[in-house]
């Protein structure tokens, strides 16, 4: 169930279809990447796709974070959601990915969230948000 | 006979399980028989314990052996600093743990 | 030295908020020990035999007297009165209590001090050559690179949860001094056509598969190298192996699929992320740059007088020359005869603190030799550095000789080890406790661990030492022919293990060994690439 959510649209609760269902001329317009499937196979497609959704069956399995990035840099505007075993402490990470929604299977604490998210005021890393680096605020 | 031992939680001190509560003293360690995992769950939920786990040991006329040198270590401090031995005074100690 | 700026000290000061609050939120039962064990991981908090173990960041291993001190300070307070100098140029200090974690945190945070990603499935410190800024032989200072890398890889949101920790080291010299290519990545700066970029090394590592890196790009230049890391970086989050945590490091990987594959696959990525804009401008490099300009030498080229023989020997063996006529580089060892490796008591710091201010340009250096390192001393100012360190008991003429041990923690202290590290390293070092026979040694990299993870480099060692579990008995395997520095190689396992005293003989046997075979000036590794194994396995089973 979609927990935090952060864009003006509204949900469509759309069921997502597996990456091999939807490479298999599906006509979905929401898909499941698990952490071993290649996030670039969707590239042809995302002008279509309304939600991805990102798999994250044991939290220390970084791999969806890139695949959320490739999404984002190849132009993906679409839901980028993490399902899964997602924690408090990973979800900004999982924002500067370019997550915007997330499904944690155990529940979150809505307080503990919004600390997570306000802590930082500045990053040094250019990603897939809209953060401005450090060295960017130094040099203009 | 089997021992409970972990770090308390807080001060991640060396902790053994006495049978109604926990002490830093290995002498004090109570054969948990059968019961060990279900003790174990209890004091780790109650955040009494860190890391628990149960170990062999063999009872002697002073108290339980752990039957590991690991375990035996961590009962008494490292071999190295006789000064932060839980026995400083104790001139066996050392043969006692290895 | 580099100074944070309110960007740099605002991240340090929300990382301890951050902390304190993961720490509430455990010891509160919001989180299990599970949840929690990857967060404090990555702040360098483990729970080891005694107590929780706090790994405190040394970045590339320089600090200031004010740094050094607050060290000395939180071991007073908060520890043992002890540090424990490692070989990634941190500290580490054994006896933390949990609920005081948050509180160091804050006050290694005034003197711009952390322990952020010393530990964790993330990039770890960064390490460098101790003599940067002050080596004749380095092509420049390579500490301003190690800064970018090391704000460039604090909390980087993609690669915080990889499929193992990642350790990076930089070098600018030929000689190395920073074991380089046994990092998953290591950088050697070099000019070519008179620009400045980095040869990359990738797939180096210790541990139970130790690999020495193979190279991946012969040159990438300074406005790209962040994102050709980056590249480095993705390929091995999304196909480093996650199914078995002994063959998740990126030399497995890189093993696995071959060098060529791997820099194929970096290239294609590179080309992708380098149109992403991530690279700061080389502004942001020169402004670092500035931090490290060299100190206002004003000492003239004099020789110190060696009347007094301990001074002389202390000289011959510790002090190295410096880029700067006139000055010196000084090494205090950590290894006093009978000692643990890389100890230091809070007077101890103190002092090194102190005479680093009086003496060194307010600058200290820590060694993955666990050593510590005043690097502009002027030649002058030598003989009352000896005497501030012989009255502290610091001034061991050792470096580089077969007592200059590096060490794991071990069994002792450390909850992975299989076997003691430290009583057979001060066994080895008593053995050897004459001066003279040490020196009629030469140079003799003795390096020790107590398990297969490898801290103590043993698999780098001139002569590596493993302890191993055999039935609940401490037991340790030999290798000889490591090595760490330019002449990269990893030590071959000699025969069946020892127990502790047989393994101190057996060293003792194989420097006999190597004492009847030597030619002219070779040192013990020479001898032994020269002549191989079988002189040294008959003296020692024979």
């Amino acid at each position: 169930m979609v927990e935090f959510r952060y864009r003006p649209d509204e949900v469509t609760e759309q069921p997502s279809v597996t990456l091999d269902a939807f490479l298999d001329q599906s006509n979905a317009t929401a898909v499941r990447l698990e952490p071993d499937d290649d996030a670039r196979a969707l590239i042809p497609f995302l002008d279509r796709l309304t939600l991805i959704e990102v798999a994250f069956p044991k939290y220390r399995d970084g791999r969806g974070y890139s695949a959320a990035r490739i999404l984002r840099e190849a132009g993906y505007k679409g839901e980028l959601r993490a399902q899964g075993d997602v924690l408090v402490d990973q979800i900004a990470f999982m924002r500067r990915c370019g997550f915007d929604s997330f499904a944690p299977e155990a529940s979150l604490n809505p307080e503990a969230v919004a600390r997570a998210l306000s802590n930082y005021d500045h990053v040094y890393q250019k990603a897939a948000d809209s953060a401005v680096p450090i060295w960017k605020l130094r040099h203009g | 006979m089997k021992l409970l031992t972990g770090n308390e939680l807080r001060s991640g001190a060396v902790t053994w399980w006495t049978g109604n509560g926990w002490s830093i003293h290995v002498e004090d360690a109570a054969d948990v028989g059968e019961h060990g995992e279900a003790i174990l769950h209890a004091e780790e939920g109650a955040r009494r314990v860190n890391a628990p786990y149960i170990i062999d040991a063999l009872p002697t006329a002073n108290g339980p052996r752990p039957a590991h040198i690991k375990d035996r270590i961590r009962a008494l401090g490292p071999t190295v600093r006789a000064d932060f031995s839980l026995k400083p005074a104790d001139p066996a100690a050392g043969d006692w743990i290895i | 030295m580099y100074k944070y700026d309110n960007y740099d000290q605002a991240i340090v000061d929300a990382r301890v908020a951050d902390f304190r609050d993961q720490v509430n939120r455990r010891i509160a039962g919001e989180i299990t020990e599970d949840q929690f064990k990857p967060l404090r991981l990555m702040n360098g908090l483990y729970l080891q035999l005694h107590a929780y173990m706090l790994r405190v960041a040394i970045p590339y291993g320089t600090l200031d007297s004010r740094q050094m001190r607050m060290l000395a300070h939180i071991a007073r307070k908060y520890d043992r009165d002890y540090g424990h100098f490692t070989t990634r140029q941190n500290i580490q200090y054994n006896w933390i209590k949990l609920e005081e974690c948050a509180d160091i945190l804050e006050e290694l945070a005034t003197v711009e001090m952390h322990a952020i990603q010393t530990s964790g499935n993330c990039i770890r410190n960064i390490s460098s050559d101790q003599y940067a800024g002050a080596a004749a032989d380095e092509v420049v200072d390579p500490r301003p690179w190690a800064e970018l890398l090391r704000q460039w890889s604090t909390f980087h949101p993609e690669f915080s949860y990889l499929p193992r920790k990642f350790k990076i080291a930089v070098i600018a010299s030929a000689e190395d001094r920073a074991a380089m290519r046994l990092h998953d990545i290591g950088l050697e700066l070099i000019r070519q056509d008179g620009e400045l970029g980095a040869r990359v090394f990738v797939g180096g590592g210790m541990g139970r598969t130790p690999m020495i890196a193979p190279e991946i790009n012969p040159f990438v230049k300074a406005d790209d190298l962040l994102s050709y890391l980056e590249a480095c970086l993705r390929v091995y989050n999304r196909y480093g192996r996650r199914d078995n945590i002994y063959k998740a490091r990126i030399k497995i990987l890189i093993h696995e699929i071959g060098a060529d594959e791997y820099r194929r696959q970096v290239a294609e990525e590179f080309a992708h992320v380098k149109t992403l804009g991530i690279d700061p401008p080389l502004a942001e490099l020169e402004r670092i740059s500035a931090f490290f300009a060299p100190p206002a030498y004003d000492a003239s080229d004099v020789e110190p007088d060696r009347s007094d023989p301990d001074f002389a020997v202390w000289l011959d063996q510790n002090v190295k020359p410096h880029k700067q006529a006139g000055y010196a580089i000084v090494n205090i060892s950590l290894k006093p005869i009978g000692g643990i490796p890389g100890d230091a008591t809070s007077a101890q710091i103190d002092v090194m603190a102190d005479l680093a201010e009086k003496y060194s340009f307010d600058e200290l250096r820590v060694t993955h030799a666990q050593n510590i390192v005043l690097p502009y001393v002027a030649k002058r100012d030598l003989h009352a550095v000896w005497q501030g360190l012989r009255d502290a008991e610091l001034a061991d003429a050792n470096l580089d000789l077969i007592s200059d041990i590096i060490a794991c923690p071990g069994l002792d202290y450390c909850s992975l080890a299989n076997a003691r590290s430290i009583p057979v390293a001060q066994k080895i070092a008593t053995r050897f406790a004459d001066m003279d026979r040490q020196r009629d040694l030469g140079e003799l990299k003795l390096k020790i661990s107590g398990c297969i993870n490898a801290c103590g480099h043993h698999h780098a060692g001139h002569i590596g030492i493993l302890g191993v579990d055999r039935k609940g008995v401490e037991n340790y395997q030999l290798t000889f022919g490591g090595s760490g520095a330019e002449d990269v190689s990893i030590g071959k396992i000699i025969g069946p293990g020892f127990d502790e005293d047989g393994v101190v003989d057996a060293v003792e046997k194989a420097t006999e060994v190597y004492k009847a075979l030597r030619q002219g000036n070779e040192r013990f590794i020479d001898t032994y690439r020269r002549v191989g194994m079988n002189p040294f396995k008959e003296a020692i089973y024979g």
